[in-house]
């Protein structure tokens, strides 16, 4: 176990010293929400448009914010693979689960980071403050841990390059499309919804959202799909690098 | 006690032998080259014995335990500096030191040991990166060496280096004569004349000869160091 807290304290360092990281994961949701809420405050109360409230926008941006841990974690171990930097580890006393545990442990910090100073920003532009903030960051953690599983196979199977694609444009819309945060599900219905509610993020959206509002029992409602995903693409993550891992 | 002892060793990859039944044997303490022309098998070598690479046949014994049964025990006492710098880009200097003295369990009293021996005190705060090559490679060699290791793998440490920075590594490997059993891979044959004990030339695969520089040249019945790695290795001399 110490050998994995060694490396995710590596991990969390490269991270936090990344320009890129710190853009995407903490100024790039409040540059929207302050966007938004400017938005918001322009639409007239008879349009009847309750999605851009603060109220149901901060934790949608949260959990938005959150795609970029793929990403981050994607392009961390992409580039750990590209040089000779992990073949060193390898030849270290290091185990498969001590590498894993060393990729995942930094993440969550990370994202409970991101989920706070979002909320931050949102309690100075007007949301109330209340310990459903803390619910809502708890809530957060399965939709961390599926973000962190999808970077984790891209990281191991892509290029650095290609995982900019994969994880940076297609897994962060794929995020903003489907997770109902710009616009209504209900609203285009449909394949688009179902497809949207199979996949996680517009789930871990509704979960938020009702840990926001109090709603307490209907969290777990749509929480337990998001909780089956994570449990799936990390078995699937976690398979997929201790076998890369033999074949270095 | 040999701390290397490979017998047949043996790696396939597909049908193709990189290393084809290598028999090398290599003293405690000693500094011994492998030379080869590309694709002679030498990194190959290298990530078997270090463990990265199953062998396909044949057996190792790595400072005294074998290499199939008795890995975790050969891991925890060698050290690889890769051909490629392998540090951590945005980790000081001395947070890359740590790094590996904490994987290891190691004393980080040694860090700074190891920083003002290698010299690298002057840069400990120095984000990796930000480093030159030759700085660099510095840092990789101290990484390797920060775990007290018994038997370190070069892999090809001063490629890529200006005529300076490598007579500054040279300094360094030869400061581990005696120390460490050092095995080291080059293309640089004056690398190889100058700092090793014993040198192997392999081949296709497998080791063609073995001896000190001066038993290498004799054996190819020439003066020069470069002309007789030239004939054992297969080549044509000019």
């Amino acid at each position: 176990m110490k050998r994995a807290l060694c490396f995710a304290k590596r991990n969390l360092k490269e991270m936090v010293r990344d320009p890129l990281s710190l853009f995407f994961g903490i100024a790039f949701p409040i540059l929207l929400l302050v966007l938004l809420s400017i938005i918001n405050g322009s639409i007239p109360e008879e349009a009847h448009m309750d999605l851009f409230e603060m109220q149901k926008l901060a934790p949608g941006i949260g959990v938005f914010s959150l795609s970029f841990i793929a990403l981050f974690a994607a392009l961390l171990i992409s580039k750990d693979r590209g040089s000779s930097f992990l073949l060193r580890l390898y030849t270290s006393p290091m185990t498969g689960s001590n590498f894993i545990l060393g990729y995942l442990l930094p993440f969550l910090p990370m994202a409970a980071a991101q989920m706070i100073v979002c909320f931050g920003a949102a309690v100075i532009l007007g949301l109330p403050l209340s310990g459903n903030l803390l619910l809502c960051i708890a809530v957060s953690l399965p939709i961390t841990v599926v973000n962190i599983a999808i970077g984790l196979i891209c990281g191991t199977c892509l290029s650095e390059k290609a995982v900019g694609g994969v994880c940076g444009a297609l897994l962060t819309n794929l995020s903003a499309w489907l997770s109902g945060i710009w616009f209504s599900l209900d609203l285009i219905g449909g394949a688009f919804r179902t497809v949207a509610y199979v996949l996680p993020f517009a789930n871990a959206v509704d979960a938020c959202r009702a840990a926001m509002d109090g709603r307490y029992a209907d969290i777990l409602g749509t929480l337990w799909i998001v909780c089956a995903w994570a449990v799936g693409l990390l078995t699937v993550a976690i398979v997929i690098y201790t076998q890369k891992m033999k074949q270095k | 006690m040999n701390a290397i002892e490979t017998n047949n060793l043996t790696k396939y990859f597909g049908a193709v032998a990189a290393v084809d039944r290598l028999n090398l044997t290599v003293r405690e303490g000693e500094l011994f080259a492998l030379l080869g022309v590309n694709g002679a098998g030498k990194t190959t070598t290298i990530k078997l014995l270090s463990g990265l690479l199953r062998p396909t046949d044949g057996t190792a014994r790595v400072l005294g335990y074998d290499l199939k049964s008795e890995l975790p025990e050969i891991k925890q006492r060698i050290a690889v500096s890769p051909q490629e710098t392998a540090v951590a880009p945005n980790l000081t200097v001395r947070e890359n030191m740590e790094l590996i003295a904490d994987i290891y369990g190691g004393d980080r009293g040694r860090v700074l040991t190891m920083l003002e021996e290698l010299g690298l005190k002057k840069v400990e705060i120095c984000r990796a990166k930000t480093l030159s090559g030759g700085w660099q490679r510095r840092l990789s060699i101290a990484m390797a060496l920060v775990s007290d290791p018994k038997l370190l793998f070069l892999d090809e440490p001063t490629l890529g280096l200006d005529v300076l920075a490598r007579r500054e590594l040279w300094k360094v490997i030869a400061g581990l004569k005696g120390k460490v059993t050092v095995i080291l891979t080059t293309h640089y044959l004056e690398e190889a004349e100058a700092l090793a004990n014993r040198v192997g030339v392999m081949g296709g695969g497998s080791l063609k000869i073995c001896g000190t520089p001066q038993e290498l040249m004799e054996a190819a019945g020439t003066d020069r160091f470069e002309d007789a790695f030239i004939r054992l290795a297969g080549g044509e001399m000019p």
